[in-house]
């Protein structure tokens, strides 16, 4: 069973050799599989797992630290707009343009965290909320930032390479979301996760244990903005245009939605939650293209509703999703595969 | 000094819809601790009701409206049996994740119904409706908004004080178990709440609609309205109240004498100033929490 004994085998990132051997298998697959499959897989895949680096830095702070955030989308538009104007303004190289943009947007979470040291529940949610949509109306009125009309995105080089395809592009953005989940996986093991995971259960009991809150909470906000702006930037070469219509409250929303949908306060959680998410968001923007339900709810939609709106099935979708998981199980999907595993490790019994 | 003057009053007036917001959040807040984010398209989906009947069965108006109240009731009622008495582990997160939930489903149903384009709604006082004062222009249904704002927000006052269930209320906030064993019924009493609140949301969503009506409509009056509430302390009816025509006011006057681009949000910004002097809002309590 999952007994401890001594504190290396707590910290360890691999606990046994099968999950080794599966994680080798599944990086082999992730690489390999671009080889086979057609272009618009490869958009859904990068689409995929940008929003799972969003979602495990949105789950180290909801899930591990107990704070909420409804401004996400706000980081996430700091790293698109402060990488590609670091790189076609100040011409950065990319591989410096995103870690810059990144530490910006980790600035701004470290600004976002010191009122949050003092608020809690509906006012932090308030708080991070109006940061968000602060974030996107000053970006959308300001001149270097391409104003209304947005920003095209430059090409990637990286030492005198040029990145112009999905394919390549997915190769690095893979290569960039195994590294940073890594470090994600790491951190929370370490002191400093251990550290988050006491200020969600208790901050004050946590606080007269030594913990040093304002330090922690802060540190969260900022690591959490760090893997926005990461992926915010890497998003920015998805869509090859960003304009500040794309970052909305919905999108605050749904990375919450997704965080929350996977699991709190779980790596593989936050994995499953963007996968499913995401796949349900890019299929449900074709509804009516879907075999079978297609036909049945527009046959529907013409007689009882609009067939203009049809493309609204979408927030009902995730609405009814979101809902669900919060009463049938708060633990997200990642409750339902540990119940899975409890219930077949004593299967007979 | 004219100019000075008018903003002021086009401030109140957009205070009075926040208001409105403000008042039906905080009155679900008070009992159940839940950040309703669900109120603007609960209002949403009443004022459309409301259309419905107005266009489609060509009711008379005041029938409309009766039957719209009835349904916003009936709708804040079933959302509390429904979804948040089930709630498994309720704790703030989950709540407002579950209110955002049901927000998007009657977003999406509403759209998907009436599709995202602009609506008209025949409302008998139109939006451009309005009398002079001197040199001021004070429309008929801003002064509708502000007499009904501050007409609700006594009436709740004195209902939520002085009447046996706003007692009852007042207990189940703040001890549900001990209120449970003097006898009140705290389940039914949040239900009632709910649809209080959802009544006074619809009013809001009425009063809103001859402006615009589509599917988004309600967000900003609700983001605002949520954040005068926040602003006001969460708990306090008079704070929400005084918060929201704040916002309204200081949001004109920023708009007008500052910069207009940014008049949408420099209300947010006010929010987060003054959490960050007074976190619990400016008219609560300080409740310091146990370890």
């Amino acid at each position: 069973m999952d007994m401890k004994r001594d504190y290396y085998e707590d910290v360890q990132l691999f606990t046994s050799k099968v999950i080794s051997f599966w994680f080798i298998l599944l990086i082999a697959f992730l690489y390999l599989f671009p080889l086979f499959v057609d272009n618009y897989y490869i958009y859904v895949a990068n689409y995929i797992a940008i929003n799972i680096i969003v979602v495990t830095g949105l789950n180290l702070l909801v899930g591990y630290t107990g704070q909420i955030s409804l401004g996400h989308a706000g980081f996430f538009a700091i790293g698109a707009y402060g990488t590609v104007t670091l790189m076609a303004k100040a011409g950065f190289p990319f591989l410096l343009a995103l870690p810059c943009s990144a530490l910006i947007a980790a600035g701004f979470g470290f600004l976002l965290g010191l009122p949050a040291l003092r608020l809690e529940g509906p006012y932090l949610a308030i708080a991070t909320l109006g940061f968000g949509l602060t974030i996107t109306q000053i970006i959308g009125r300001m001149e270097i930032f391409g104003g209304r009309e947005g920003l095209h995105t430059p090409d990637i080089t990286i030492f005198s390479y040029v990145i112009d395809t999905d394919k390549e592009f997915y190769f690095l953005l893979i290569s960039l979301t195994i590294v940073l989940l890594f470090c994600m996986r790491n951190l929370i093991k370490t002191r400093v996760g251990r550290a988050f995971i006491a200020i969600r259960d208790a901050d004050i009991a946590a606080q007269t244990t030594g913990v040093n809150i304002l330090y922690y909470k802060t540190l969260a906000f900022a690591i959490s903005a760090f893997y926005a702006g990461i992926a915010g930037g890497l998003y920015a070469f998805v869509l090859n245009f960003i304009e500040p219509e794309i970052f909305t409250l919905m999108m605050s929303i749904m990375f919450l939605a997704m965080v929350v949908v996977g699991g709190l306060g779980s790596i593989m959680g936050s994995i499953t939650g963007a996968i499913l998410l995401c796949w349900l968001d890019l299929k449900l923007r074709n509804i009516l293209d879907i075999p079978y339900i297609g036909d049945w709810l527009e046959t529907l939609s013409q007689s009882w509703f609009s067939i203009t709106g049809v493309s609204n099935i979408q927030f009902i979708v995730f609405g009814s999703i979101m809902i669900l998981i919060m009463l049938f199980e708060p633990l997200g999907l990642y409750g339902v595969w540990i119940r899975t595993k409890k219930y077949w490790r004593t299967w007979p019994f | 000094m004219i100019d000075f003057i008018q903003m002021i009053v086009s401030g109140i007036a957009v205070g009075s819809s926040y208001a409105l917001m403000g008042l039906a959040m905080v009155i679900i807040y008070k009992t159940s601790e839940v950040p309703n984010f669900a109120q603007g398209e609960m209002a949403l989906i009443t004022s459309f009701f409301a259309m419905m009947m107005l266009t489609t069965f060509n009711m008379p108006v005041y029938i409309a409206f009766f039957l719209a109240f009835v349904f916003a009731v009936a709708l804040g009622c079933f959302l509390e049996f429904a979804i948040l008495r089930r709630a498994k582990e309720p704790n703030v997160l989950g709540m407002i994740v579950i209110t955002i939930g049901i927000e998007m489903v009657l977003l999406g149903f509403v759209s998907w119904k009436f599709g995202a384009d602009q609506k008209v709604m025949p409302f008998p006082i139109g939006p451009y409706d309005s009398f002079i004062i001197g040199d001021i222009f004070i429309g008929k249904l801003e002064l509708l908004t502000l007499v009904t704002a501050l007409l609700l927000m006594i009436i709740l006052f004195l209902f939520f004080k002085y009447s046996k269930i706003g007692l009852a209320v007042k207990a189940t906030q703040q001890n549900s178990v001990a209120a449970k064993i003097v006898g009140i019924r705290t389940n039914r009493i949040l239900m009632m709440t709910w649809g209080i609140s959802s009544l006074v949301g619809a009013v809001a969503g009425l009063l809103i609609s001859p402006v615009m009506m589509h599917p988004y409509m309600m967000w900003d009056p609700m983001l605002k309205g949520f954040a005068a509430a926040v602003m006001g302390g969460m708990t306090s009816l008079p704070g929400a109240v005084v918060a929201a025509y704040m916002l309204g006011i200081i949001e004109h006057l920023f708009g007008g004498y500052i910069s207009i681009e940014f008049k949408s949000v420099v209300a947010f910004v006010i929010i987060v100033a003054v959490l960050c002097i007074k976190p619990s809002g400016l008219f609560a309590r300080h409740y310091v929490k146990k370890v």
